[in-house]
């Protein structure tokens, strides 16, 4: 089984344009949209859902107002300000409850309950390009590594029920625990960096983690035309870090047509950028193997 | 001598599972008289962080001496320490056949974790 | 005024915007004061270049415990639900960085022979970038969570006419801890299906809060109309459009701010500007 993990950093520089083209042109593989505070890669494919699965998350804290005799103490010991209360009737926000279960122990009249949350669903679809595997979380509910961990062990699942050898895997922004939890145990990682100040820096962030994690990272710098000479440094930079670069991906309009068409850029028109895009395939799926 | 071996399944038959943590089962195999009891990781497998820690209070409970598994990460394994548990790497195969390697001698004990922790 | 510059969808030009509006602000008089709170990928100094004055380090209070007077009961193991506080063989073993500082262990232990101490997770630099007041938080690598680094770049705010946050990306924990006491959330987005999906989601997370929105559209001249139609419906005001032209592309890229870059955008600004404070004095 090989897996490859696509990433950013920073938010925007194409990512899923990338891995939706890889969804498209790969074959035998299983796609998992690990990027779940922003999973775009269902809005792009529209795929059947097949299957549901409940996930839960932490655990939210609940005042039942019959036991409660308004003493305070929750209030009191709550750090996350989550308790207040109004005419004597004491509430949890679960916005701001953090659901460390503190009050649960201190309530002396036993008036508070503590149950695991429910954060969102874990969605097996069939999609155009083959199975993938997303998640949908309940509004304000955040990704977190074991949401990342289910979504990647039910498209392990997939790919064994399918006799897949590939999993493509579109990772969360940032440099926590989601992204560990999407980078951890794969065989390639592929950094999407655009030639912005703020890519780069968001890029050696993440080649930092990666290389401390022991796994192979190649780069590739999308609208690289930009800024040519930012492009030279980005690629400078990796090489200094012994990341390879998989290839370049020029700025074009056909990218956002394509994705309002509800298509991948390799789907929607054969022009340059998209040979570009399949150029770095060819290079991924080399490494790959 | 007490160990537990991390295992995909309730059976000295099953794959090992290479995780410590997440692993889905832990088979305790006392090598002494042959005989085995499996014990589900559920719990653990679920935790939303701090598995591997768990993991290994769960083990220290079951009064094992040594664990089997793939890979483990610094926080079990300053744990296991802590419980005078060690570690053994390098499981494969079915549980019954890493126990062989471990009959044999040929599995040997790690003094550092092997991967960085949120191995998955 | 507190407003938080916010988008579902990381890319969306949140901190171009937030740079931008911010500094002419403080060029136009305003007591400005400009926020990161974008704490995992702090990005408006490369823009902003401020004269860095100060830099605290950030922490969270995570336990300690004293070992000698310890009865290893392992009740602190029980009640800590992010497993950061095991007692394995006779010892008690802390992992700060996965303890959420709830405090409950040093609470709770029946003995008293735990006590909390200071964990840095980060770091909160304040300075001035010409009259701009600058500050911005930065997570240290391998941190899990970053509310409360956001909350302590929040109370570190210094007095001032308009606060101007950049506020993380995503939907989720750190958005709410930076949207919580702003007066307006300004939400960036795109006119396309992923700019759409995402603003939804946005726009619903506001809500959660009772926040009132506006959006301003960016890249405006790209994609499909569902954008506005959906503002529409919704009844959320529109307060700009920005074009896709490449030299703010290229500004971008050159880490320079657009209004500094490109004089013909400085008009759509202030007219932003002046909208966002107009809408202040109508909530005040």
């Amino acid at each position: 089984m090989h897996e490859l993990t696509i990433i950013s950093g920073k938010g925007g520089t194409g990512k899923t344009t990338i891995t939706s083209s890889f969804a498209v042109l790969a074959n035998n593989h299983v796609l998992a949209d690990a990027d779940v505070d922003a999973a775009n890669l269902h809005v792009l494919f529209r795929p059947q859902t097949l299957h549901a699965e409940p996930f839960s998350g932490g655990y939210h804290a609940e005042i039942i107002s019959a036991h409660c005799n308004g003493c305070g103490k929750c209030r009191e010991i709550c750090r996350f300000h989550a308790i207040s209360a109004s005419n004597g009737q004491f509430t949890i926000d679960d916005l701001h409850c953090e659901g460390c279960g503190i009050c649960y122990h201190v309530c002396p009249e036993n008036a508070i309950d503590l149950a695991p949350a429910s954060t969102g669903d874990v969605i097996t679809a069939q999609a155009r390009c083959g199975p993938m595997v997303y998640a949908e979380l309940n509004i304000a509910e955040e990704n977190s590594g074991k949401l990342v961990t289910q979504v990647r062990a039910q498209a392990q699942k997939l790919a064994k029920q399918h006799d897949c050898d590939t999993i493509l895997i579109d990772g969360p922004p940032g440099l926590g625990c989601p992204v560990i939890a999407s980078l951890t145990g794969v065989n390639l990682v592929l950094i999407v960096a655009e030639p912005t100040p703020s890519s780069m820096h968001d890029m050696q962030r993440v080649i930092e983690l990666a290389t401390h994690f022991n796994i192979e990272t190649c780069i590739c710098v999308n609208k690289w035309d930009l800024n040519q000479s930012m492009t030279a440094d980005i690629e400078k930079c990796a090489e200094q870090h012994g990341v390879q670069l998989a290839g370049r991906v020029r700025y074009d309009q056909a990218v956002t047509d394509a994705q309002v068409n509800g298509k991948a850029i390799v789907e929607y028109t054969d022009n340059e950028a998209a040979q570009d895009v399949r150029r770095v395939w060819e290079y991924v799926s080399q490494r790959l193997r | 001598m007490r160990i537990a071996i991390t295992s995909t399944g309730p059976d000295t038959d099953s794959q090992v599972d290479l995780r410590f943590g997440r692993a889905a089962y832990f088979v305790v195999v006392d090598t002494d008289t042959g005989l085995s009891t499996s014990h589900s990781n559920t719990q653990n497998l679920n935790a939303a962080q701090g598995a591997g820690l768990q993991a290994a209070k769960k083990v220290a409970d079951l009064g094992v001496e040594a664990i089997i598994t793939g890979n483990i990460g610094p926080k079990a394994f300053s744990a296991l320490a802590a419980a005078n548990i060690k570690s053994y790497l390098g499981a494969t195969g079915t549980v019954s056949e890493t126990l062989k390697l471990f009959n044999a001698g040929s599995l040997q004990e790690t003094t550092t974790p092997n991967v960085a922790g949120h191995w998955t | 005024m507190k407003v938080a510059i916010a988008s579902g969808k990381g890319g969306t030009g949140k901190t171009t915007i937030a740079t931008s509006l911010s500094h002419l602000a403080a060029n136009l008089n305003h007591r400005t004061v400009y926020a990161d709170c974008d704490v995992e990928e702090p990005n408006g100094h490369l823009f902003l270049k401020p004269d860095i004055r100060d830099t605290r380090s950030a922490g969270v209070l995570v336990p300690v415990v004293n070992e000698d007077a310890c009865i290893h009961c392992g009740l602190c193991g029980d009640v800590c639900l992010y497993n950061a506080i095991v007692t394995l063989g006779g010892r008690v073993l802390v992992y700060p960085d996965l303890c959420h500082n709830c405090g409950g262990c040093a609470l709770l232990c029946p003995v008293g022979v735990i006590c909390e101490t200071s964990h840095e997770i980060g770091t909160i630099d304040r300075g001035k970038s010409g009259t701009l007041q600058y500050i911005a938080g930065r997570l240290n690598v391998g941190q899990i969570s970053c509310t409360p680094l956001i909350r302590a770049v929040k109370q570190d705010i210094p007095k001032a006419d308009l606060v101007i946050i950049d506020a993380p990306p995503g939907t989720a924990c750190p958005l709410i801890e930076t949207l919580h006491d702003c007066d307006l959330a300004l939400l960036v987005t795109e006119p396309t299906p992923f700019g759409l999906h995402d603003l939804k989601r946005a726009v619903q997370v506001a809500r959660t809060l009772d926040l009132p929105v506006a959006v301003i559209i960016n890249r405006a001249d790209i994609g499909n109309g569902d954008v506005r139609d959906y503002c529409a419906s919704e009844s959320i005001r529109i307060i700009a459009e920005i074009p896709n032209d490449r030299r703010v592309a290229e500004a971008y890229s050159q880490a320079k701010l657009i209004t500094s870059a490109i004089d013909e955008y400085t008009p759509l600004f202030t007219g932003m500007l002046a909208d966002i404070i107009e809408y202040g004095k109508c909530t005040n």
